[in-house]
């Protein structure tokens, strides 16, 4: 198994890594960055826990090989509030609506709706309910979250 | 409407203008747990990383049924990485009682690595340690076993008339209740009554599928002393059972589970995987990590509900109920956690109703499948069974599904009165729920649009179903105790409490520091509690039965209350007054009438910690109360539900346009938190009726390993729910009643009653879960295809 040194910047910081080339964006934030925020829920792509920003854009990492996101710039959950600990206007929104019970599929929920929201984009409420179809939570029936989808459809959203 | 009820016992919590009391209880608060879960900063077991830690993966059988010849492990050693292998040779030196929930031993034999066979694909033959998760793997799937093969038993037919699963018994029968033969008399009501109704249903396999699959880190401390980390449901069950099952002290085991993603039932209590790593830590001397993945959780975590059952139900000419039969079997796999025929089914069939005479037979059979675990409402079978035959009398007798639940329905006129199993009812409001839900929805309008509907070739369906449940069960199951709260005015002032209650996302860091706050009268923001660690508070098997806000808030007010009692003690001593004239808001101490004697509840607590001279006489230092809350044995919860879907002719889709439910939780401590475990629970319920199905082969090979097979509802399959709450004060402490499980329960016949009344003019619709499209495609286009009516039905997915 061939071994790749990779730099990215997460969370606003530089890491670097020697990889396998086998190994998941997923387990290379949890493992090798400490970034568990990144939850682990299938590992095939339909969960959407894994999911973080990359360059922009929402990824499940656990469908992108680390050394795929060489150079690239990565936010996971734990990067999304501000330096001072307020939270992302999607964190709060989530908060506010009970959008979540155990949490686990959360972070997933949460960077979809920043990355497209992020940068004054505004959504539709139908765009960001189809991007959501793609996350699966067991725990809420979905009520807080497509109440959140809805508050924040059209609003101004965070800076990535 | 008020979510806290007008009248109440004794000791509900009211808004009480001296106090404060009341401030928090009924409200919507924000909760605790979500700012760390949303920030990506919670702590699941995948999350710990412990010195030393090395990792595991299993070696699976690929056979549902067979004997092991040799197991070949030299590949699997050789592998850079990989430390050692083990098979259950290598661990039977620990002799493991594999307990059930109720910690009592299995009638068959049950090791955490296959002895010597296999009774199910995915069962763990053998376990590699290594390095890393990657490398266990690369070892694992070098380990050569060879078997010789036998024509597995998969489904409850095959069980009836296969050999044994487990060598040494005489048959598949795991459990059995009931009368063999009906009762002659019973049979002879049924079969002169004027109306008489044979229902069946088939429920399918379900896998309970928390986002977080099941995992654990096991450490070694010392000779004896062991560390879990591990996803459950209650750490204070883990440490008793695995103390139990491997001999040691319970004082020697420390559990955490700090957050948790979900349980539904699967992770009450350790199993096969996570006895085999603690075994395999304490032989191999290092800390190991197992995590379960997506695969492995399908394919070989417990699963639930598979069951078949056949009803007969008598009426009169009115309507009313005479007398019924069940006759219940489900699959309990080869290793159940618990060897069940369901009894509860039976128990609550009928509770909600007036029905004069219930017969049964209930069995549990052993097939070679993946063994059964709890399920969200594990009984769920008698609402949905009960229910939808409810709507095949209606149609057939010719009365609206309403009125027959009317005429049947135990109302709160008609109690205290004892259901015909025994089951005592003095507040239940089933009756009373339906007519709430029924004010928000017109019915009349309905059925009008409905009839306009079908005219342009449209199918609407009305579902509606009533139920009773049991919850915050205590007393007559041995893990099923009080809770125990321990709470502490901290010398800051700020509060501390530690509850014996668990979240897998239930919010009881939330609803339990609502209730402390309201009763010292201080700032919810100062309220911290705490749980998820064997080594604080006391036992409680957690989420188990729909039981916390009931049970574990009663706790909170009683130990709040002494706690209260101690500060006004102290306060009346220190300033001169009389403890009754002393009132806590806000976190200051105040002094009826003498405003210039308030102080702040810190230099009270101050005083009790570090002044032992200024206490009153015999005042014991400190501002700290327990109190272990023992309910009464049973609090029963009642809804009813309606919805509305449009099944396509076309396509046999089904598309749910509404979706009301009525429920009576009696004290709503969070209302936010009550409906978003009835959503959750009703989230489920759809998943059953029309997506989830754990399928197996005619050789017993799972059918879904991935999540592309074993469909989930999506945000897009959920409609938005509309709640209606009843608020009847239970006879428990704060008048709470359960809510954990309703959801899943009344779910189910609620939307199948729908399904049935859409397609009510192409005939019945069979209750055979999952009502896939092409299932009802074969109602309307009136054809039976190939497999419909067989539990056994795979590969038609939409």
């Amino acid at each position: 198994m061939s071994r790749h040194r990779i730099e990215m910047t997460i969370n606003s910081r530089p890491h670097a890594g020697d990889v396998e080339a086998r190994v998941s964006l997923s387990d290379f934030l949890r493992d090798d960055a400490g970034y568990t925020g990144v939850h682990i829920g299938c590992e095939h792509g339909v969960c959407g826990a894994c999911t973080v920003i990359v360059d922009g854009k929402a990824v499940r990492s656990c469908l992108m090989l680390a050394v795929q996101a060489d150079g690239a710039q990565v936010t996971t959950a734990e990067g999304l509030a501000a330096p001072d600990g307020t939270l992302h206007p999607v964190q709060q929104v989530m908060l506010d609506e009970h959008a979540l019970q155990c949490g686990f599929c959360t972070p997933g929920v949460v960077m979809t709706l920043a990355a497209l929201t992020n940068d004054d984009k505004k959504p539709s409420e139908a765009q960001l309910l189809a991007a959501l179809s793609g996350h699966i939570c067991r725990c809420t029936g979905y009520q807080g979250i497509r109440r959140a989808a809805k508050k924040l459809a059209g609003a101004a959203g965070g800076k990535s | 409407m008020s979510a806290v009820p007008a009248t109440a016992p004794e000791i509900v919590p009211e808004p009480d203008p001296d106090t404060g009391a009341g401030r928090y209880i009924g409200k919507r608060v924000r909760r605790k747990e979500d700012p760390r879960l949303l920030t990506g900063r919670g702590q699941f077991v995948d999350d710990i990383v412990v010195p030393g830690m090395m990792h595991v993966a299993f070696a699976r059988s690929a056979i549902a049924r067979g004997t092991i010849l040799s197991i070949n492990t030299v590949g699997a050693r050789e592998v850079p990485g990989v430390h050692a292998v083990y098979t259950q040779k290598d661990l039977a030196r620990f002799k493991v009682d594999m307990m059930n929930f109720f910690f009592v031993l299995p009638e068959v034999e049950i090791t955490p690595l296959a002895n010597g066979r296999v009774a199910h694909v995915g069962e763990p033959v053998a376990l590699v340690i290594a390095d890393s998760r990657h490398i266990a793997e690369d070892g694992a799937s070098l380990v050569e076993v060879e078997y010789a093969e036998e024509d597995p038993v998969v489904t409850i037919a095959d069980a009836r008339r296969g050999p044994p699963v487990h060598p040494g018994t005489e048959n598949n029968i795991a459990a059995q209740m009931g009368e063999e033969a009906i009762d002659e008399s019973l049979d002879a009501q049924l079969k002169r009554a004027p109306h008489l109704i044979t229902h069946k249903v088939v429920h399918q396999r379900i896998s309970q599928s928390p986002m977080e699959t099941r995992g654990i880190v096991a450490t070694r401390d010392g000779t004896e002393e062991l560390t879990l980390y591990i996803t459950c449901q209650s750490p204070h069950v883990v440490a008793r059972w695995t103390s139990l099952a491997l001999g040691l002290p319970q004082t020697a085991i420390r559990v955490i589970a700090k957050d948790v993603g979900g349980a539904f039932g699967l992770k009450n209590h350790p199993w096969k995987e996570e006895v085999a790593v603690i075994l395999a830590a304490l032989e191999f001397g290092r800390p190991l990590k197992w995590i379960e993945d997506r695969y492995e959780n399908l394919i070989a975590a417990n699963q639930a509900r598979e069951a078949e059952m056949v009803l007969k139900v008598a009426f009169d000419a009115n309507g009313k109920l005479i007398a019924s039969h069940g006759d219940y079997s489900c699959n309990n796999g080869a290793y159940p956690q618990l060897v069940d025929c369901n009894i509860a089914v039976q128990m609550f069939l009928w509770a909600a109703y007036k029905m004069p005479v219930y017969g049964f037979l209930a069995r549990g059979w052993y097939t070679n499948t993946v063994g059964l675990a709890a399920y969200r409402g594990p009984w769920a079978m008698e609402s949905l069974i009960r229910e939808t035959a409810l709507d095949v009398a209606a149609r057939r007798i010719g009365i609206d599904p309403i009125e027959i639940r009317r005429r049947n329905l135990v109302t709160l006129k008609d109690q205290p009165t004892t259901s015909c199993m025994g089951i005592p009812l003095e507040d239940i409001t089933p009756a009373e729920c339906l007519d709430k839900l029924l004010e928000n929805f017109d019915i009349a309008a309905f059925r009008q649009n409905q009839k306009a509907a079908r005219k342009k070739g449209r199918y609407l369906g009305l579902g509606i179903a009533a139920y009773v449940e049991p919850t915050g069960a205590a007393g007559s199951i041995v893990t099923m105790t009080g809770e125990l709260a321990q709470v502490h005015i901290e010398p800051t002032g700020k509060v501390t409490a530690t509850m014996s209650t668990h979240s897998q996302g239930h919010g009881t860091a939330t609803t339990m520091a609502q209730i402390i706050a309201d009763r010292l009268g201080v700032a919810y923001e100062d309220v911290t509690v705490f749980e998820g660690d064997s080594s604080r508070g006391g036992f409680s098997p957690g989420a188990a039965g729909s039981r916390q806000g009931v049970i574990a808030g009663g706790a909170a007010i009683m130990a709040g209350d002494l706690l209260a009692a101690k500060v006004k003690q102290l306060a009346g001593h220190l300033q001169g007054a009389r403890p009754e004239d002393i009132r806590i808001e806000d976190g200051m101490v105040h002094v009826e009438g003498a405003p210039e004697k308030s102080r702040s509840l810190r230099s009270i607590a101050e005083i009790a910690y570090g002044e032992p001279d200024r206490l009153p006489p015999g005042f014991e230092a400190g501002l700290e109360a327990q109190y272990r809350y023992q309910p009464p044995p049973m609090t029963l919860t009642s809804a009813a539900n309606a919805c509305v879907v449009e099944v396509d002719a076309e396509t046999g889709f089904v598309k749910i346009l509404r979706w009301i439910s009525s429920e009576d939780c009696g004290t709503a401590i969070n209302p936010a938190v009550v409906e978003g475990q009835i959503a959750g629970g009703l989230a489920q319920a759809i998943g059953m009726v029309l997506l989830e199905e754990m399928a197996f082969d005619a050789r017993g090979n799972p059918t879904a390993a991935t999540f592309k097979d074993y469909l989930l509802p999506a945000i897009s399959d959920i409609p938005d729910f509309e709640f209606v709450h009843a608020g009847t004060p239970s006879k428990s402490v704060g008048g709470m009643r359960g809510v954990g499980e309703g959801g899943a329960i009344i779910g189910p016949p609620t939307l199948v009653n729908a399904i049935a009344d859409a397609l009510a003019p192409f005939g019945e619709v069979p209750v055979n879960l999952p009502l896939t499209p092409a299932k009802l495609l074969s109602v309307i286009e009136g054809r039976t295809i190939a497999g419909a009516g067989s539990a056994k039905l795979t590969g038609e997915r939409a």
